[in-house]
């Protein structure tokens, strides 16, 4: 399966910063045929084609966008999630550089269908280089007269992975500090200022647009049973060519890494970045779907050169450091496994410091609050059960590099 | 003037907005001073430490005046991989100056930071809101040529 371009089928084709070049590639087609129908139809479509969230999670997109839809509230929000702070992932990156346009009027249907007024982007601190040419897309658009009643504003973060999390990233756009929410309630019946509020992410809508021009039946031809569509993914690492690729879901993950990407020696494959799932070279030719490993779609390839105790060391350092410490479990938690991975590191680990891990890894799974604290032990456990052997090096040879 | 917070000026519109108010302070002074932290907490008629709390929250908020331009470099694990501990010895090397300080002229101030989202041309790192990526010891001393 080669490449299939849907979600980067503009990019490099239009002119980021001229909104005619988008129109000329059936611009705004999408949007003008969902204000003829009905919002419910607009739902429907969506619905059908099986669509399901693009930032981790996988919810499905049609059914978030129908609670949102029926739940009661005087004003509702459509958020895009462009916070991508996930280790490896640039691929909202990419778009938002490449093809703003799409991305709004995904958020424009989006805004129909669930009769919301206001947008808002959050993008975060660090792409902040991208703010401008955002502000000029969207004032490109209104100016066209194609923004009714409906408004897109960019919020910038000021630096927090957790902030891509919805509820904490509702906070911060409420001007707080980012903190993660109990749920229920869930943001489609009380998001931000406790408004119905759909959040997608950058990726999600920039779908819309193709599924309403060419219908559900189209999407749902491609992909899996249970993933329809394609996948954007961020390769890096030991490859040689690093980069942006989409693919159909469901093609395995060899193509993408040894086809695309030119991975040669390869030892193991981190999938979702730090939160995801480590593979090693005998599942290379696992489908990349959410019936198997997906995450937002970051792959990080280390050839045989790699240690995998440094890189699952320096995955839990930064889990840490990221914590926004709510709870226990996961504040705790990813600290003492971060400090275990340092005396492995430094060849001083032994067979209890392994079973610390794992009775730990069990009581973060059950009762962390959020993804950030329950997929934590993810790295740990699967590079204890794939690649033992770079542990117990560790613990004979009593030495070992501590990467900075 | 330190921009790297700079955002558009319409989203100032929601004066109520605690996060909106510290970048906006921040943009303006370079930093969040203990005056306009107490300042903003009485005009919103809210406790300064809620302010502080919300300042301290973000990697990109500071409670510290910094250097003209801020320097963050990427720690993240792709960036790894491409020897970003090579290109932070010779900014140290450079500036003369660890991670978490400023140069006694004020010029530049260093961090280190995770992923930031450039890793298909790693090593990578930020100057205030300009990304450098593709980095090696030689062209760091002609990138910081640039900054004056
Ligand atoms: C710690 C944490 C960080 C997250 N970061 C992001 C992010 O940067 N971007 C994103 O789209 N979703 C992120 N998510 C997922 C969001 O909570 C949410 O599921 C997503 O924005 C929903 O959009 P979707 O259904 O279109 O995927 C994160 C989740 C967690 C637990
Ligand atoms: S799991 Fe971690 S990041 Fe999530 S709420 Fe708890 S402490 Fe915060
Ligand atoms: S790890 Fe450095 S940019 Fe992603």
């Amino acid at each position: 399966m080669p490449e299939q371009r849907v979600v980067l089928r503009n990019c490099g084709v239009i002119n980021p910063g001229s909104i005619a070049t988008y129109l000329a590639v059936d611009g705004f087609k999408a949007l003008n045929k969902a204000r003829g129908m009905t919002p419910e139809q607009v739902i429907q479509e969506v619905k059908d084609s099986g669509l399901r969230g693009r930032g981790g999670a996988g919810f499905p997109c049609g059914l978030k966008w129908e609670l949102a839809r029926n739940a009661p509230g005087d004003t509702k929000y459509v958020i895009c999630n462009a916070d991508e702070g996930e280790v490896g992932t640039f691929k909202d990156r990419y778009i938002l550089a490449n093809d703003p346009f799409m991305l709004i009027e995904g958020m424009a249907i989006a805004g129909y269908a669930i009769g919301a007024d206001m947008g808002y982007i959050y993008l975060r601190a660090e792409y902040q280089y991208l703010n401008g040419s955002l502000v000029k897309a969207i004032d490109q658009v209104r100016e066209q007269g194609l923004l009714v009643d409906f408004d897109i504003t960019i919020r910038q973060g000021a630096g927090a992975y957790v902030c891509g999390e919805e509820s904490a990233l509702m906070d911060s756009i409420e001007g707080k500090r980012g903190e993660v929410r109990y749920r229920p309630p869930f943001p489609p019946t009380k998001g931000l200022w406790d408004q119905p509020t759909v959040i997608n992410n950058v990726e999600t809508l920039m779908n819309i647009p193709q599924i309403m021009l060419n219908g559900a039946d189209w999407f749902n031809g491609m992909g899996t049973e249970r993933s329809k569509g394609t996948k954007v993914f961020s390769v890096s690492g030991d490859v040689s060519k690093p980069g942006v690729y989409e693919m159909v879901l469901g093609s395995p993950l060899r193509e993408l890494v040894e086809g695309l990407a030119g991975a040669e020696r390869v030892k193991a494959i981190q999938i979702g970045g730090a939160t995801g799932r480590i593979v090693p070279y005998d599942m290379m030719d696992t489908p990349l779907s959410f019936e198997d490993i997906l995450g937002a779609g970051a792959i990080t390839v280390f050839d045989e050169s790699r240690d995998m105790v440094d890189i699952v060391h320096k995955t839990l350092q930064f889990l840490a450091e990221e914590s926004c410490g709510k709870c226990t479990p996961c504040r705790e938690g990813t600290e003492v496994m971060a400090g275990i991975l340092e005396r492995f590191a430094r060849g001083e680990g032994d067979e209890r410091d392994i079973k610390d891990m794992e009775r730990l890894s069990q009581a973060m799974m059950l009762s962390a609050l959020c993804g950030l604290g329950q997929a934590a032990p993810n790295p740990v456990l699967d590079s204890l059960q794939h690649f033992r052997g770079d542990y117990e090096s560790r613990m004979q040879e009593k030495r070992g590099s501590v990467a900075r | 003037m330190n921009d790297h917070l700079q955002v558009s000026s319409s989203q100032y519109e929601d004066k109520g907005n605690l996060l909106l108010r510290l970048e906006e302070a921040q943009h303006r002074l370079g930093y969040l001073s203990e005056q306009a932290m107490s300042e903003l907490a009485e005009s919103l008629g809210i406790s300064v430490s809620e302010v502080y709390g919300v300042a301290t929250f973000y990697s990109f908020l500071s409670t510290r005046p910094q250097g003209k331009y801020v320097i963050r470099v990427c720690k993240g694990l792709p960036c790894c991989l491409k020897d970003s501990d090579i290109v932070i010895s010779s900014i140290e090397a450079a500036i003369g100056i660890r991670p978490g300080d400023t140069t006694p002229d004020g010029k530049f101030s260093l961090e280190l930071t995770n992923c930031i989202g450039a890793c298909d041309s790693a090593p990578a790192m930020l100057v205030n809101s300009e990304l450098h990526v593709g980095l090696t010891s030689r062209r760091i001393s002609q990138i910081l040529k640039t900054y004056e």
